[in-house]
């Protein structure tokens, strides 16, 4: 149920587009109107959520330290993993982002006979996490090319060493098989492992059967069932600049391509895809370990009740004098 | 109490693949062994909580208030706005399943509602019904549920059985930290009165008594006296403590299990004879004699409540600056959130060694130091007579504490320590220590005795990473700087490791302490027999 | 402890990051490049037709070429067939550039348009645009 849901839904998505502009000529609705509203939720949607984190504080400074903190100055700190400044913090969030650093530190653990706990380095879901969100992002930059008149060099550069293998006409693009692979496995481990599949809701298939449908539709329009890419250019090139038009005569899986990534969009704000602003916010990680050596406010605090000195001594005082602990009053 | 079973009984038992039945729709079941007793009357009375009943963990009705699940939901809607972790975590895991097999009580139990990352789902299910548009449209569909009895149930069941120790979040690609969950989820479970007494005890002792034990003026007094009495017999020296004394340059505070029971108590004469050897201007208190705060454990405001008294009597006493002792949750209050409760210090001095000179700069706001920090200070500047013979019938592996680690990141100063006062020192497997480290299985204020088997399941890991450098090298001491350690990894060792013993680092390094005017040492300060030759005369 | 300072420039970038494609082509101009058919061949031609219809060698030509590639390198298999009794062969020179010998006008208006670099011209010779 929650795999076949989310499944179904999807292929419901691919179906609407199909009916709709095959059948029913929704071309304005699928081709105009839909791109902007999608576009509006995401940027406003991803903005009101980060705004609605931002409104709740951070009373507490609670880095997890990853290494040894800075103390005594013979001792050799670890400035990324337990950063104690602002340099650190820096390089601790690029280390995290860019290269899914904790993710690295991932072990699976067996019970063998003995017993024995025995914890195996378990790289593939860092490597598979790594290769789908950065060829995600490659196949996203790329689609620039489709974006913007003229071409910026650097871009033109980047789709060159994409397709650098020179395989087949028009050129295969690496990163679209490497997000096609790393997604597939990111879903079939979710699936074929016990405790992924236990711990996993109908919201964790339903994005990656949606991207694998993106990535499919992309990628079966540049080599199968093609399409006219000079007339998505020219309405692409319309739609950026607000004076959108319809293309005369594109193939439906242009549509269904077009429809799903809007899906995407505007799911992104409203779901767990969230990680991608969260990761910045993340106090446990965007944090110095300098607690003691700067004091951090927590804008909440408020008095509490409190048993003083006074009540104290009040209470044991002629204990306190029967044993020789000096007291305030006597 | 539950029947203790036997290591082999319980290893057959874990299984990490994880039933058929969806987590949900399996119902909370309480396992006897596995739980702590309810708080009592008295102590939430103390402590001023709400809902001060007399209640039982095993009864159906844990006579809440009528409008339970109305206190609880306002009471999350008034953390969501209160802290930003907790949205953050609510609201961006994506279950890829990295914290899976990390928690010490998943892979003591196998039960899957211990991975971290369903223990986070217990709350966040309710979450979602209620503060997310799609749980509240989906549904279960979305990963939602509604609040009822029998959740509330799981919730005290699991929350008490995570003991904060951050291992997850080591692990986690966004930094979600359970613990940091477990904290909010206690928080609400109280405003129901719904604690355990072995936390709830605790902290209404140190309430009123100033700290866990509930050992009043006179009786730190004489504790500390019979542990005077002890070092003269086993050194031949006299030290002589002080208590709230105005005017010393150092308060010295350190958690009240020291004081009672062994080895937490070698661990203080340790203290006692380190500081009596440097001569060292400081106080005692018996005001804020709790370094520990097992109000952490509770809700921040009893935290803060708790932890007051440190600062407080530091400024009655008019001390320089302050020194802690050796303990693991008191340093995550002290490193992160002693300065924001109950700063500015600015009464006090930035800590400086008197021996060395040394700056702890480290520490200039919150103006109190580490006595690893301290110790090894002193030992890189040889300030210390030490013969690290005396232990050498020792062998010795450290076990980092988690909040030590992961909430403060000292990592290097114990180890520097050990290495300078013992000769034989190894260290447990990699994927074990440090940043890794395994938690006791006791922590949070979980080393009750009603919950022993949750508890050793909890320390399977660590004792198992033990088992392995016993074997490997004849590990057979068991080094730590947490009052919690000392007290519940002996049983634990005793349990799947025998043979291996438990010590604070400062025992360590009060045995190899030649000190001015000692008689000839032969037995280390538990009595045990030296057999190497001392070191020519001082 | 709320941290505006840089959740703020924060989201201003991300903005900026996703709404740079609608400033870009506030500034610049959106065309359609219009591929020439004026070569001397071309013109002369009576009835202007391709190997295959237009619309699919809009979409397809790329796929054509790289056929023909691999059925004469590889297996020697020259002869494309007989359209309107003229004889094709399937060659890139003698058949597609002797109609279209206007590369930089023909080819090359598209393939910068969508930035494609296609390797024919790794080893052939790209013949002489007229102004060149």
């Amino acid at each position: 149920m929650k795999i076949l849901f989310p499944l179904l839904v999807v292929i419901i998505l691919v179906g609407l587009v199909f009916m709709g502009v095959q059948e029913a000529n929704l071309h304005l609705l699928f081709g105009i109107i839909i791109p902007y509203v999608s576009v509006t939720i995401f940027i406003l949607g991803v903005i009101a959520r980060v705004v609605n984190w931002s409104r709740s504080p951070v009373p507490f400074r609670i880095p997890t330290t990853c290494g040894q903190q800075k103390s005594l100055s013979w001792i050799k700190r670890d400035c990324l993993e337990n950063p104690s400044n602002a340099v650190g913090v820096i390089g601790r969030m690029a280390l995290e982002i860019l290269t899914f650093r904790s993710l690295f530190r991932n072990t699976q653990t067996e019970l063998k006979q003995g017993p024995y706990l025995v914890y195996h380095e378990e790289k593939l879901l860092w490597l598979a996490a790594l290769a789908f969100h950065w060829s995600f992002l490659i196949v996203v930059i790329r689609h620039f090319r489709l974006f913007i008149e003229p071409i910026p060099g650097c871009l033109s550069l980047l789709c060159s060493l994409d397709g650098f293998m020179e395989i087949g006409s028009p050129v295969v693009f690496l990163s679209g098989v490497a997000l096609l692979g790393a997604v597939s496995f990111l879903l079939l481990r979710r699936i074929l492992s016990p405790k992924i599949s236990y711990i996993s809701l109908t919201a964790d298939y339903f994005p990656l059967f949606l991207i694998i449908a993106i990535a499919a539709s992309g990628i079966l329009m540049r080599y199968f069932v093609k399409v006219d890419v000079i007339d998505i250019k020219a309405y692409t090139l319309g739609l950026l600049s607000l004076h959108p038009v319809i293309p005369a005569d594109v193939s439906v899986i242009f549509y269904i391509h077009l429809f799903l990534v809007c899906v995407l969009l505007v799911y992104i704000p409203f779901s767990k895809l969230m990680h991608l602003g969260g990761i910045f916010l993340s106090p446990t990680r965007n944090m110095a370990n300098n607690n003691r050596l700067k004091r951090h406010i927590n804008p909440w605090n408020y008095p509490v009740k409190v048993h003083t000195y006074e009540e104290y001594e009040e209470h044991f005082r002629e204990k306190m004098k029967q044993v020789g602990i000096p007291v305030e009053k006597e | 109490m539950a029947k203790e079973p036997k290591p082999q009984e319980i290893i057959s038992q874990i299984n990490y693949n994880p039933p058929q039945k969806s987590w949900m729709d399996i119902p909370v079941e309480m396992k006897e062994g596995m739980f702590c007793y309810g708080a009592k009357e008295k102590s939430l009375q103390t402590l001023d909580f709400p809902n001060v009943r007399s209640w039982s963990v095993l009864e159906e009705d844990w006579k809440l208030p009528e409008k339970w699940d109305k206190i609880v939901l306002e009471g999350i809607a008034e953390r969501l706005k209160k802290y930003r972790s907790f949205k953050i975590f609510m609201d961006i895991c994506v279950r890829c399943g990295a914290c899976a097999d990390k928690c010490h009580f998943f892979l003591g139990s196998g039960d899957p509602k211990n991975m971290p990352v369903l223990r986070a789902e217990l709350l966040r299910s309710i979450y979602r019904k209620n503060f997310t548009a799609a749980g509240k449209i989906l549904g279960k569909l979305a990963g939602a549920r509604k609040l009822t009895l029998n959740v509330l149930k799981e919730w005290w069941y699991y929350f008490y059985q995570c003991s904060e120790c951050r291992r997850c979040s080591v692990f986690c690609p966004y930094g979600i930290d359970t613990a940091e969950i477990t904290i909010i989820a206690r928080e609400l479970l109280n405003l129901l009165g719904l604690n355990i007494e072995w936390i709830a005890g605790p902290a209404a002792n140190c309430y009123l008594k100033g700290n866990h034990l509930g050992l009043e003026p006179h009786t730190i007094k004489n504790s500390i006296d019979f542990l005077v009495d002890e070092i003269e017999e086993k050194t031949g020296v006299r030290v002589s403590p002080t208590f709230n004394r105005k005017g010393a340059e150092i308060l010295f505070v350190t958690p009240s299990g020291d004081l009672f029971a062994d080895p937490g108590t070698y661990t203080c004469m340790g203290y006692l004879m380190l500081f009596h050897e440097l001569g060292l201007d400081y106080t005692w208190s018996t005001y804020a004699s709790e370094g520990g705060n097992f109000g952490f454990f509770t809700s921040m405001e009893l935290a803060k409540r708790l932890n007051t008294k440190i600062y407080a009597e530091a400024k009655r006493l008019g001390v320089k600056w302050i020194l802690g002792g050796e303990c693991g949750h008191m340093w995550r209050v002290i490193n992160q959130y002693m300065d924001t409760f109950n700063g500015p210090a600015d009464f006090l001095e930035v800590p400086t060694s008197p021996i060395t000179g040394t700056k702890f700069e480290n520490a200039k706001s919150t103006k109190m130091t580490h006595i690893s920090e301290f110790t090894a200070d002193l030992i890189k500047h040889k300030k210390l007579n030490l013969d690290p013979r005396r232990n050498d019938h020792l062998k010795v592996t450290f076990h980092d504490s988690c909040n030590v680690a992961r909430g403060m990141g000292m990592f290097e100063e114990p180890r520097y320590v050990i290495k300078n006062v013992c000769n034989h020192f190894y260290e447990m497997p990699e994927n074990t220590i440090r940043e890794k480290t395994f938690c006791c299985g006791s922590g949070s204020g979980l080393n009750a005795s009603e919950n022993m088997e949750m508890r050793l399941r909890g320390g399977l890991p660590r004792a198992n990473a033990v088992k392995y450098v016993q074997e490997q090298y004849g590990v057979n001491m068991l080094a730590c700087i947490c009052a919690i350690d000392r007290a519940a990894l002996p049983p634990l060792m005793n349990y799947w490791v025998p043979g291996v013993d438990v010590t604070g680092v400062t025992e360590l390094v009060a045995n190899a302490l030649v000190m001015k005017g000692e008689k000839k040492r032969t037995t280390n300060l538990r009595g045990e027999d030296l057999s190497v030759e001392e070191k020519a005369d001082v | 402890m709320y941290d505006k300072n840089k959740i703020i420039p924060g989201l201003i970038i991300f903005v900026g990051i996703v709404a740079f494609p609608f400033f870009y082509n506030l500034v610049t101009a959106d065309y359609k490049p219009e591929p020439s058919l004026d070569t001397p061949v071309i013109n002369k031609m009576s009835k202007k037709q391709c190997v295959r219809p237009k619309d699919f060698m809009k979409t397809e030509h790329m796929k054509v070429l790289h056929e023909w590639r691999d059925s004469v390198v590889r297996y020697g298999e020259r002869e494309y067939g007989v359209i309107d009794g003229v004889k094709y062969e399937k060659s890139l020179q003698k058949t597609c550039m002797q109609c279209h010998s206007n590369k930089k006008d023909f080819c090359d208006r598209c393939h910068t348009y969508v930035d494609v670099k296609p390797y024919c011209w790794n080893c052939h010779i790209a013949p002489e645009g007229k102004e060149e």
